[in-house]
């Protein structure tokens, strides 16, 4: 089976991030692989461990510096990669286009693992417009999976611990959430080898994507800052409580 | 008129306070207001929606039964029948649970832009606001199309009322044919008339085979949805973190399992939810469902109470935009103590009880 990943070359979580222009930021600072789809790669890979002839490859848009998140990707076991080279950012519904025209072109999907969301930007949809680009169902935030013939079962994690299983047939679109396995660093070894994997470049503009009218553009990009004056609540500990729920009373209104 | 259509969200038969805010949103839109309700008889929310300038209500119910069970795949294609049957090109609904599951997929659908966990929308303009960059960032994201899809953050835009004069007056209508809505005992004379007829329900039924009849959507099966237990012992509370106005987390200095419960103690009295940060939930301590943060639930509650949470960046991105934030920390170097509104250097095993028993004498007098 061909197990296809897509991941998302993100700014690092810690990092600072500094406005550039009217609505892009200065890239000079780490990115690395959305932490979801650690979890998409590490399902992919045990998938293919128990199935015979089978490969995972990972996919994803960007510039050279992605070729980071796509060897770590194969540091954690995808077998190969393809990189649609593409200066500037795209929105989701271009992203899932290109996606689907990158995979096509490759081969024939038994199934997609994505990440649930990416981390900076955080659309939550790419998933579904792969899906329905290939007309294959799409779970979303999938913390468990199992799979039998042709068909998958899945945990798919709704809000404050809801979870529904559900059956769906192959091929389809997963959305890896936290939870769905324990994404490993890689050994030395792994490194090494994924030195030599392929990473094959594919030009976005060969691709052949028709802009369709629909469009999400980020016109504007500010800083978020609350400003916030901490202030000390201090005395002895049952003071302290005592003002505390005086502040929760008087000024949160909240008690 | 323009038509918007607002996916009213429903959890344990009850509307969601979160729904008013995005009501509230959606009249920057000028257009008539579509509240869509799935399952749920809207008589009984009739006037509260209509004092938040609901214009009418469409009750999708299944043919046969009156209840069309949770599917994200045909919940998500009954509002899209729904959209087309009264020609609404502008859909509203609320970036939770539901909303995530639904929202994307009618965009997919509909090829259509989405902006998820929308803070402000200026319809003019088509734009909306919206965090990136795990929350260190605003962005203005415009959207194209001939459909344009919004997800509203919960509990960050304000609900305010318009047609106040007129609630007493719904309320009065409604009473006479529902008597299960009778919550104003006082029935002042009213000058407004359509306050009396006002918003207009307008049933919607969905066929029972029309998942079968269109070849686009592709279903997907449930088998069952597991609820959490509340009698678990991984019950801390039983506020959602997401509908919170009160969250008190806790962190690795919590120290253990077993000692989350002095947080689960100070919730009840508080009515709080309880959250924990990453290094809580690595640890096995709480399930993953309580942690807060960038890889976690994102959350907007009045006030947020950290307890021995060092206020990571990671950490931040899930409560940054809560109203007030409280942290209680034994280290007075710890990040999260300037960047929050009140703290505590204090071990928060001496303060977290003792603030329990300050609340709880407050509640019982
Ligand atoms: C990609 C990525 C995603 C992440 N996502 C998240 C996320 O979603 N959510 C999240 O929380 N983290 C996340 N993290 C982890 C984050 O970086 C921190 O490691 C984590 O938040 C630390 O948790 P903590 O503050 O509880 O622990 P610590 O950093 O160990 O802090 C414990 C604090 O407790 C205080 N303390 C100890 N004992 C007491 C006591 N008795 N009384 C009072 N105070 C006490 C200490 O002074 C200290 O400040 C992520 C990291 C990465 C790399």
């Amino acid at each position: 089976m061909q197990i296809y990943v897509c991941v998302k070359h993100v700014p690092d979580s810690a990092a600072n991030i500094v406005i550039s222009g009217k609505n892009s930021i200065d890239k000079s600072i780490p990115f690395l692989i959305n932490p979801y789809d650690e979890h998409a790669v590490t399902e992919a890979v045990k998938l293919k461990k128990s199935l015979k002839k089978s490969e995972v490859v990972a996919v994803c848009l960007g510039t050279d510096d992605a070729e980071k998140t796509l060897r770590s990707a194969m540091e954690m076991g995808a077998d190969r990669s393809i990189l649609i080279m593409v200066a500037t950012g795209q929105d989701s519904i271009t992203t899932a286009k290109a996606l689907k025209a990158a995979i096509e072109s490759d081969g024939e999907p038994g199934i997609i693992f994505t990440g649930r969301e990416s981390i900076d930007d955080v659309g939550m949809q790419t998933m579904f417009r792969i899906g329905k680009a290939f007309g294959f169902p799409v779970a979303a935030n999938v913390v468990k999976f199992s799979i039998k013939g042709s068909k998958v079962t899945v945990e798919s994690e709704r809000e404050g611990g809801i979870r529904d299983v559900y059956e769906l047939p192959l091929p389809c679109v997963l959305a890896a959430g936290r939870g769905l396995n324990t994404p490993e660093y890689p050994t030395f070894p792994q490194i090494v080898k994924a030195r030599r994997k392929q990473i094959k470049k594919i030009d976005f503009n060969t691709l052949g994507i028709e802009k369709i009218g629909a469009a999400m553009e980020v016109v504007e990009l500010k800083p978020f800052v609350k400003k916030r004056c901490p202030v000390e609540i201090k005395g002895t500990p049952l003071v302290a409580a005592e003002k505390l729920a005086k502040i929760l009373h008087e000024e949160a209104k909240v008690i | 008129m323009e038509k918007t259509g607002i996916f009213i969200e429903i959890a344990n038969g009850r509307i969601k306070n979160a729904n008013y805010g995005m009501i509230t949103a959606a009249r920057g839109s000028n257009s008539e207001l579509y509240a869509f309700v799935i399952n749920f008889k809207a008589e009984k929310i009739k006037k509260k929606l209509y004092a938040h300038g609901i214009d009418k209500i469409i009750e999708i119910r299944a043919e046969n039964d009156f209840e069309m069970a949770w599917n994200p795949v045909s919940w998500s294609k009954a509002v899209m029948e729904a959209m087309n049957a009264f020609d609404i090109h502008i859909l509203l609904a609320l970036t939770t649970g539901i909303g995530k599951e639904l929202l994307p997929r009618i965009a997919a659908e509909l090829d259509a832009p989405l902006v998820m966990d929308c803070i402000g929308i200026d319809f003019d303009k088509k734009t909306a606001e919206t965090f990136r960059y795990s929350g260190k960032t605003i962005a203005t994201v415009k959207l194209t199309g001939m459909d344009l899809l919004f997800g509203i953050k919960p509990n960050i835009i304000d609900a305010v009322p318009v047609n106040t004069d007129s609630v007493t007056a719904v309320a009065m209508s409604s009473d006479s044919i529902d008597s299960t809505t009778r919550e104003i005992d006082a029935l002042p004379e009213t000058k407004d008339i359509s306050a009396l007829t006002k918003p207009e329900i307008i049933p919607f039924t969905i066929k029972t085979d029309f998942l079968k009849t269109t070849g686009q959507f592709k279903n997907i099966k449930l088998n069952k949805t597991v609820m959490p237990e509340t009698s678990s012992s991984d019950n801390f509370s039983n506020v959602n973190l997401m509908d919170a106005d009160i969250i008190i987390s806790g962190g690795r200095g919590m120290k253990n399992r077993e000692n989350f419960k002095i947080l689960s103690d100070c919730a009840k009295q508080l009515g709080a939810a309880v959250g924990a940060s990453r290094a809580a939930v690595d640890s096995g301590w709480v399930p993953y469902s309580m942690q807060v943060g960038q890889t976690g639930e994102k959350v907007s509650p009045k006030v947020y109470i950290a307890c021995g949470i060092a206020g990571s960046i990671q950490h931040f991105a899930g409560m940054k935009t809560s109203n007030m934030i409280i942290a209680v920390n034994i280290d007075l170097d710890a990040s999260i103590i300037a960047l929050c509104d009140y703290y505590i250097v204090m071990d928060l095993f001496e303060i977290v009880p003792l603030l329990t028993k300050v609340i709880s004498e407050i509640n019982h007098t």
